[in-house]
């Protein structure tokens, strides 16, 4: 409500939803008994975590000669899983931080799930390397503590150790973010609770009162963490790709593989959101609160950064050729046409051939195209690791040590049981918290929902004749609103531009929504805009003080609006309201023609 | 423990109704307790006359301690306590310690500021607070006004307010 929204944008909320029935449709999820999908999935999910728990069990008892590595590859389906997972982990905080920053609505119908998907998603990365170092049981010598060799430190020179870093820091801040975000929900699952549910919520809810002061510090508290973790979120997976790109091994010693390594994350991250969005939004019936809409912006997403991460390809391969580095040219030569040839062909054709597809904004908005294509770039970002990893370990400096790696039963299965873990934490968290954070949704509700943006937004005000359904004051509105350039952007085809301007203007949103921002609803109001010399903020001004029709304005005393304006500080003080009441008189009689004349006339309302 | 709270509350339907309510016991310079709402109302703070958190004081305090303790631990370390020479570098490598230099301050500055921010609530894990209504956590928006030692006159005419100003509800509570 702090921003004018433009009546054209897409409502992010449907189903014509209260405050209320928001709560019912979030909360409500975790009331109920699972439904047999939910079990089925569960079971299933719990069968692969117990798997790969064996698994892991299995490489710990009887060391890494049970995987297939060898003296060449040392890195192979543990570190692609790692990355790959870590990547999936990239969206949620995006989400919630960076579209935060941008102040992007839409991300109040997924960023609770997507936070949630990034711890989980974590959790499992994190899993891989400690496993993979051997000695699982002596993991912690990755940590500076006080020991009783010397004390003797990890190398803090290391990009493994930096990712050691980066990783935890991820883990603990998504984790609080996240958290704090769920309080205010838990305390509205706490206060629809009885008997022994009651007090879990109120333990895990920590007292949230819903006290204005608290709110405000909630929001400050939201905005600093968006802030750091904004940064913090680039940083993983750069450092991640450090792990790379600072060793000297062909193929990896590339500078660029920081920010195509950030934008594959963000498109592995946002497939993976979609792929599980789509399943949750059905089997929970969100459909109202994650929409077409959102899925359309993520597919956007993933156009963009699916694009950036085909160009890093492209711009590898002529570096690699331009550079006149031979050994550099093979290791790019061995991944297209080299024996790991076909994970060549399925990154480039999932991760950058396929997702051209949303140029086309019907497919955008197609969920069963939109479910099949996540799904594809899950599998392509797992080649592009596959291809970074294992294809250039392969085929090292000398042919005598050159090496073919298949993976074991053992490391299929712990990669088949971190989907196991992710499932099932991702299946029980979607029973114990509201998948969409409510008090966001309802934050959004008078300026997303769809009663009030859209198309099919009925206005309070609708009805009384305002005379302002009039053609010739149609242009006025538009040419005086910040709102005319996204109005334009959003319709690229001039005659539907012109069809939904008439449209929206005539459904009477515009003022619907201006009235809505500055927080002051009546059943008589008109839009004061409309006289030239007022924008929002003195329209606001003015209806706050007692003016809120043309008529009202009309007799109003020149003095009286001069008071209004001088109260309100030295930034209204120097408008001139003398041709306010003579416009409003105008308008108020209906006198359109006449008013819109006299208007091209004035200059910023004044004679 | 804090004694006994006589709280007389209006709940409203609509958050405009509560800032207008807001506005005008402010015009009428009564001495509002709290206002309880499912959602950050925007716009509710510089009616209220509440000031700008200082949160972010905090976060920065706890950043920059986070920044010092890591890259004086790691020049510590590589230059006092145990250095070693890695790839002909020198002891004290400024760049290579950048990165975890910045992922402490992000931590401390996180952990900091999430701490300080439940401390300063007085909310935290088990900690049962007073609900006034149930419903302020779903949809009802409620102005609150302490009442202990009131007369009944006085208390009346808070009842008038709430009723005026458009409220749906008014209660009284001891809590």
């Amino acid at each position: 409500m702090s921003a004018v929204v433009s009546p054209i944008r897409e409502p992010l909320i449907t189903g014509n939803k209260t405050y209320h029935q928001i709560t019912e449709d979030l909360c409500g999820p975790t009331e109920k008994a699972p439904n047999l999908a939910w079990i089925i999935a569960f079971i299933i999910s719990i069968a692969f975590l117990t798997f790969g728990v064996f698994c892991i069990a299995w490489t710990i008892w009887f060391g890494i000669g049970s995987w297939d590595l060898n003296r060449t590859i040392g890195w192979g389906w543990d570190i692609t899983n790692f990355v790959w997972w870590i990547g999936i982990g990239h969206a949620g905080t995006l989400i919630s931080a960076i579209l935060l920053l941008f102040r992007q609505k839409w991300r109040t119908g997924v960023n609770r799930a997507a936070e949630a998907m990034t711890i989980f998603a974590v959790l499992c990365a994190a899993l891989f390397p400690g496993i993979h170092v051997g000695r699982a049981w002596v993991v912690f010598y990755f940590f500076p503590y006080p020991n009783t060799r010397g004390p003797l430190w990890p190398n803090f020179n290391s990009p493994l150790l930096w990712d050691l870093f980066a990783i935890s820091t991820y883990f603990t801040v998504s984790l609080l973010f996240w958290y704090t975000g769920l309080v205010p929900d838990f305390a509205s699952v706490r206060d629809r609770a009885k008997g022994f549910r009651k007090k879990i919520y109120n333990f895990v809810s920590f007292g949230w009162t819903g006290s204005a002061k608290h709110w405000q510090r909630w929001e400050s508290l939201s905005l600093i963490l968006a802030g750091i973790a904004t940064p913090l979120v680039l940083s993983v997976h750069t450092i991640v790709s450090f792990d790379f790109a600072t060793s000297v091994i062909p193929g990896w010693h590339t500078t660029i593989f920081p920010p195509y390594f950030v934008a594959g994350a963000i498109f592995s991250g946002f497939a993976m959101v979609l792929t599980l969005m789509l399943i949750t939004r059905k089997i929970l019936n969100l459909e109202d609160y994650i929409t077409i809409a959102h899925i359309e912006s993520m597919n956007k997403i993933i156009l963009l950064t699916g694009t950036i991460v085909g160009v890093a390809y492209l711009t590898e391969l002529f570096i690699a050729w331009y550079s006149g580095y031979i050994y550099e040219q093979f290791a790019f030569y061995n991944r297209v046409f080299g024996p790991y040839w076909w994970s060549y062909v399925g990154m480039m054709s999932c991760n950058v051939l396929s997702p051209q597809i949303f140029w086309s904004k019907k497919m955008r908005r197609n969920i069963f195209v939109t479910f099949v294509m996540s799904i594809f770039i899950n599998i392509g970002m797992w080649f592009e690791r596959f291809v970074i990893i294992a294809t250039t370990l392969a085929r090292d400096y000398l042919p005598s040590s050159w090496s073919w790696y298949d993976p074991t039963w053992v490391e299929i299965g712990i990669y088949l049981g971190t989907m196991g873990i992710f499932f099932t934490l991702y299946l029980l968290f979607t029973r114990v918290a509201p998948v969409v954070a409510a008090a966001e949704v309802k934050s959004i509700l008078k300026t997303s929902g769809d009663q009030y943006a859209g198309k099919n937004a009925h206005s309070h005000g609708h009805g009384h004749g305002h005379g302002h359904h009039h053609e010739t004051t149609h242009k006025v509105e538009y040419d005086d609103t910040a709102d005319s350039a996204p109005l334009s952007a959003a319709t690229p085809m001039p005659e539907t531009k012109v069809e939904e301007v008439t449209e929206v203007v005539e459904e009477n949103t515009m003022e619907k929504v201006v009235e809505e921002s500055i927080g002051i609803i009546d059943d008589v109001e008109d839009d004061l805009k409309k006289i030239e010399g007022i924008g929002p903020k003195i329209e606001g001004l003015l209806k706050a003080g007692g003016f809120k029709t043309f008529a009202a304005l009309a007799g109003a005393d020149l003095d009286a609006i001069q008071k209004i304006l001088d109260d309100a500080g030295p930034r209204y003080r120097i408008h001139d309201p003398a041709t306010w009441s003579a416009q409003a008189k105008m308008a108020a009689e209906g006198r359109w023609e006449e008013l819109q004349k006299w208007q091209d006339e004035l200059d910023g309302g004044k004679e | 423990m804090k004694e006994n709270q006589e709280v007389l509350f209006g709940l409203y339907d609509d958050e405009t109704e509560l800032l207008e309510a807001v506005k005008q016991a402010k015009a009428e310079h009564l001495d509002i307790m709290d206002v309880y709402t499912p959602f950050p109302v925007h716009g509710l703070d510089p009616i209220l006359g509440l000031e700008e958190s200082r949160l972010h004081i905090a976060g920065f305090i706890f950043g920059a301690l986070g920044t010092l303790t890591a890259f004086l631990f790691m020049t510590w370390v590589f230059t006092r306590d145990w250095p070693v020479i890695f790839g002909g570098k020198p002891y004290w490598s400024v760049p290579a310690f950048i990165p975890i230099t910045f992922e402490l301050t992000v931590l401390f500055a996180a952990i900091g500021m999430v701490v300080t921010f439940y401390t300063i609530c007085g909310l935290g894990p088990g900690v049962t607070n007073p609900v006034l209504d149930e419903r302020i956590s779903d949809d009802k928006f409620c102005l609150a006004f302490q009442t202990n030692g009131a007369s009944n006159d006085s208390i009346n005419s808070l009842k008038g307010f709430l009723q005026r100003t458009g409220a749906s509800e008014v209660h009284q509570k001891v809590i």
